[in-house]
């Protein structure tokens, strides 16, 4: 089918927002959020929660945002000069925007995984201990007992356990992803930002992978990007479109997984998940 | 020009480069083999350790040609100020990437560059009439072990900090950013993620600054007191080989002469000693 946003974009979108159910408590709370680099906007005016424990997915177009609202959750902007966020952010009762807000604290809290694996460039031991030991959540003679078990956690142990000294990386894509999942899990946070971490993969690699995302459901709360709508359709409970509108990103819709990819109230997130689909 | 025509000739260009610099080292080796080698098959081999003392001669049966005190001053001087200069520079490095404002870090950045072009002979000058009369005032005679390391000191940290500083800079920002999410501290951060991405960089500004501790010749010169003796205190004064061979060349005659390259000879060695050390250990390390 054709698509053209000219026609499909209204002049002011109408963001669908259901309510959030009380049986699934929101933990992140997002009002009027904006983010931009310079005189350009990222995203616009985005409201929104995301509920505990369950995974939420964030789809649309390259460009509409959705990384530069991961980074938001944890403060990672700062490190992009000329960006400022504007709006309030909070989660779990934390002013996150404040900048009396402990920012190594809540990186501990609010974990990321990028699309590029990124183990340090250290051994894969060392990839574990040095966030553990610099948080100080364990001292040096319990260390490699929680290394062991985050490395299970991930299904990376028997591939490693012999060559726990050698590089990360020497290791295969996959598991070096895997890798960075448990350098984020090894810090115990509550919520998961995964910025499509499995795109860089190959099929097995991202299957296992996926796998791993869903075992997180419930313990953790997950917020995964990502451009298979298929993967989406299968992991996340919630979903939310964005949309590129006047040069800044919105968000459209967002909802329970179902009714966003079966019954979409809005007829951008229709066209845009047809579209993808076809 | 088509592209396979460019890349062929860049190739050529790239080749003769090449070897160029490899035919100049070997040149270079050969030279002082060449000259050195009267010298090595008159004195033999074991003289230049054994000899009581060094009183070169023109003819060798009648001199002596003891060349280890010399080393020792060599290394000792060499030794001591990279070991100085070493953990200031990488602190002076760190300070100026991610602790100092942009501004102060500039106007910091171009303070060291500024040090790393004063000449040798400059940093001499003030070693002998600031730093060797403050020795003296404490244990004469301030000529010294101690003004000589001091001096290299001064002269090669600014030359491993340039190339630390260039070294954390290249760090790639995957790696910072990785570390940023995982909380990591700022003191975490560069002990656990930018130095070891760093650590060929840091090494090579190490070797460079070693090597020229080694080499420098006029500034210790004029504050080390040029007596061939093997240090036993920090103020004793020594001659290092590069300082001898400035001295005595100009009127060395016959096996003096030629005893003078065999200790050029051994620098070369020291330099290529720690170049394929810095190899190894680089290569111990070499994750990336
Ligand atoms: N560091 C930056 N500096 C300047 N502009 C940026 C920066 N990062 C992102 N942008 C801009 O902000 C907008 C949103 O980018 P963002 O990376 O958040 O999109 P995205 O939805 O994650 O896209 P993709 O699906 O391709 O990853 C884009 O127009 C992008 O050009
Ligand atoms: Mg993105």
């Amino acid at each position: 089918m054709t698509m053209t946003p000219d026609t499909l974009i209204p002049t002011k979108p109408v963001a669908v927002t259901v309510p959030p159910r009380p049986d699934h408590p929101p933990i992140i709370r997002a009002e009027n959020l904006s983010v931009r680099y310079g005189d350009h906007r990222a995203f616009d005016q985005v409201t929104w929660t995301i509920a505990r424990g369950r995974i939420t997915a964030l789809i649309g177009p390259s460009g509409c945002g959705k990384t530069s609202f991961l980074t938001c959750l944890n403060r990672l902007a700062d490190l992009v000069p000329r960006c400022s966020v504007a709006g309030t952010l909070d989660i779990d009762g934390m002013d996150v925007l404040s900048a009396a807000t402990d920012v190594i604290a809540l990186r501990r809290r609010v974990g990321m995984i990028f699309q590029k694996p990124n183990p340090f460039p250290v051994s894969i031991r060392r990839n574990i201990a040095l966030p553990l030991l610099d948080h100080r959540l364990c001292d040096r003679r319990t260390v490699d007992d929680h290394i062991e078990r985050t490395l299970r956690a991930v299904g990376l142990w028997g591939e490693v356990k012999d060559r726990l000294n050698q590089s990360a990386f020497c290791l295969s894509g996959g598991q070096q992803q895997r890798l960075c999942l448990a350098r984020a899990l090894a810090l115990k946070p509550d919520i998961l930002l995964l910025d499509e971490p499995c795109s860089a993969l190959d099929p097995i690699s991202s299957g296992v992978v996926e796998d791993l995302i869903v075992s997180l459901r419930g313990r953790y709360t997950v917020v995964i990007v990502t451009h298979n709508l298929a993967q989406a359709k299968r992991i996340a409970d919630d979903a939310a479109f964005f949309w590129l509108d006047g040069g800044a990103g919105r968000l459209i819709e967002h909802g329970p997984c179902r009714s966003v990819f079966e019954n979409p109230a809005h007829p951008l997130t229709r066209a845009y998940i047809h579209g993808a689909r076809g | 020009m088509s592209r396979s025509r460019t890349d062929r000739w860049l190739l050529v260009g790239l080749r003769a480069s090449g070897a160029v610099t490899g035919a100049v080292v070997l040149l270079v080796i050969a030279f002082l083999l060449i000259e050195s080698w009267p010298a090595s098959r008159h004195v033999g081999l074991s003289r230049w350790i054994t000899d009581p003392s060094w009183y070169p001669t023109s003819s060798a049966a009648d001199g002596r040609f003891n060349l280890v005190p010399m080393l020792w001053g060599t290394l000792a001087a060499a030794g001591i100020a990279v070991a100085l200069a070493t953990p200031l520079a990488l602190l002076s490095a760190v300070f100026c990437r991610f602790y100092a404002p942009p501004t102060i870090a500039r106007f910091y950045r171009r303070m060291i560059q500024l040090l790393a072009g004063i000449p040798s002979v400059v940093y001499g000058l003030w070693g002998l009439t600031a730093l060797v009369p403050l020795i003296q005032h404490f244990r004469p005679p301030g000529t010294s072990l101690l003004a000589g390391a001091a001096v290299l000191t001064l002269m090669i940290l600014p030359t491993i900090a340039l190339l630390a500083d260039a070294a954390l800079a290249n760090v790639p920002g995957d790696h910072l950013r990785a570390a940023a999410a995982a909380g990591l501290s700022r003191p975490g951060t560069i002990r656990g993620v930018v130095f070891p991405a760093a650590r060929a960089g840091i090494f090579t500004g190490i070797l460079l600054g070693t090597g020229r501790a080694i080499g420098e010749t006029m500034a210790v010169l004029m504050v080390c007191g040029n007596i061939v003796q093997t240090p036993t205190s920090l103020f004793d004064p020594i001659r290092t080989l590069t300082a001898n061979i400035a001295l005595e060349m100009a009127y060395a005659m016959g096996d003096h002469r030629s005893a003078l390259f065999v200790s050029g000879l051994a620098l070369m060695a020291i330099v290529i000693a720690l170049v394929a050390m810095a190899d190894r250990i680089g290569r111990g390390y070499a994750y990336a």
